[in-house]
């Protein structure tokens, strides 16, 4: 199991996608992940406010539910997203790091299902929440 | 009866045109992800041109899910302001000039949105086509799908909700 953390660290830390996006993986293992994306000028949506766009969210979501699905004991590879649902709640304070954790709450042969929620400073009011199917497949 | 002249073509090109540039400047995130969009008409089309940056599994290589998610999410909400944007610049309420320089029109906020991912994305341009499926004073629904080398072949689609903005126009509040 130590051995699957270690692979699944290693490959979320070479996607150029989530490099371009400044991601940080904070934590990984047992079908559970946090990742998180310090605030970047370049990632706004909203000139007037300074407000993240939720597209960089998404990124964000589908990264860190991808990362729980391959560190979870029985996922035996590689994964891609099949569906996304993403809720936005309020909006991201601007200057803020977003923080993502995900939970891989069960996984079948074929699939893997994840939830996960994304959170500011305020750690008690979400900004957003995810629900995802992913695929499991036999290899990276 | 006679009808006014139709304004010469430039005129109206340059208006749209820089009305749309004007838009799409504005928000940082879009050149972060190397969008575009062609305009035919009041018809938009996205582009997200490939770039190693958006791969999300360079051993395959495909495209990020999260950058497609994002692309689509960029391009439903494009549609949808400029669907409410076109009328205004059209009776001259909105100045693409003002636009040029800031004074921006409000965006629709997104309240959730669904990805359907249906193949994987290459490592090559993406176009997008969004649907305003309705567009009431408060909610919006739009269906936006997105394809690669065959337009029915698409690789992902989705389909979100947003909230439109609110008490910036009177005129927009007596058209539900």
């Amino acid at each position: 199991m130590g051995d699957k953390t270690q692979l699944a660290r290693q490959f979320i830390e070479v996607i150029p996608h989530a490099q371009e996006l400044g991601l940080v993986l904070q934590s990984i293992g047992n079908g559970m992940a946090e990742i998180s994306m310090p605030y970047d000028v370049k990632l706004i949506g909203d000139p007037d406010t300074g407000v993240i766009h939720g597209g960089a969210v998404s990124a964000l979501m589908d990264t860190c539910c991808g990362a729980a699905v391959m560190c979870h004991p029985d996922a035996p590879g590689g994964t891609a997203t099949i569906d996304l649902r993403i809720e936005y709640m309020r909006a991201a304070t601007p200057g803020q790091t977003i923080l993502t954790k995900a939970t891989c709450h069960h996984i079948s042969r074929n699939v893997a299902f994840v939830r996960a929620v994304a959170m500011d400073d305020d750690r008690d009011r979400p900004v957003a929440t995810a629900t995802a199917a992913f695929s499991v497949e036999a290899k990276f | 009866m006679s009808r006014p002249r139709p304004e010469p073509v430039q005129v109206v090109k340059q208006r749209r045109d820089a009305a749309l540039a004007a838009l799409v400047a504005s928000v940082p995130y879009i050149q972060f992800l190397n969008i575009s969009f062609d305009r035919r008409g009041d018809e938009l089309t996205g582009q997200m041109s490939f770039d190693q940056k958006l791969i999300g599994n360079p051993f395959l290589p495909a495209l990020h899910g999260g950058a497609t998610a994002a692309f689509l999410e960029m391009t439903a909400m494009m549609a949808l302001n400029w669907m409410h944007v076109w009328p205004k610049i059209e009776a001259g309420e909105l100045d693409p000039a003002d636009m040029t320089a800031g004074r921006l029109p409000r965006q629709p906020k997104t309240i959730d949105f669904t990805v359907d991912y249906l193949r994987s994305g290459l490592p090559r341009d993406a176009y997008a086509r969004a649907t305003v499926a309705r567009s009431g004073r408060r909610f919006a629904s739009v269906r936006v799908e997105a394809w690669q080398d065959h337009k029915t072949r698409p690789f992902a689609q989705a389909v979100g909700h947003f909230l439109m903005p609110q008490g910036e126009d009177k005129r927009d509040a007596k058209q539900d």
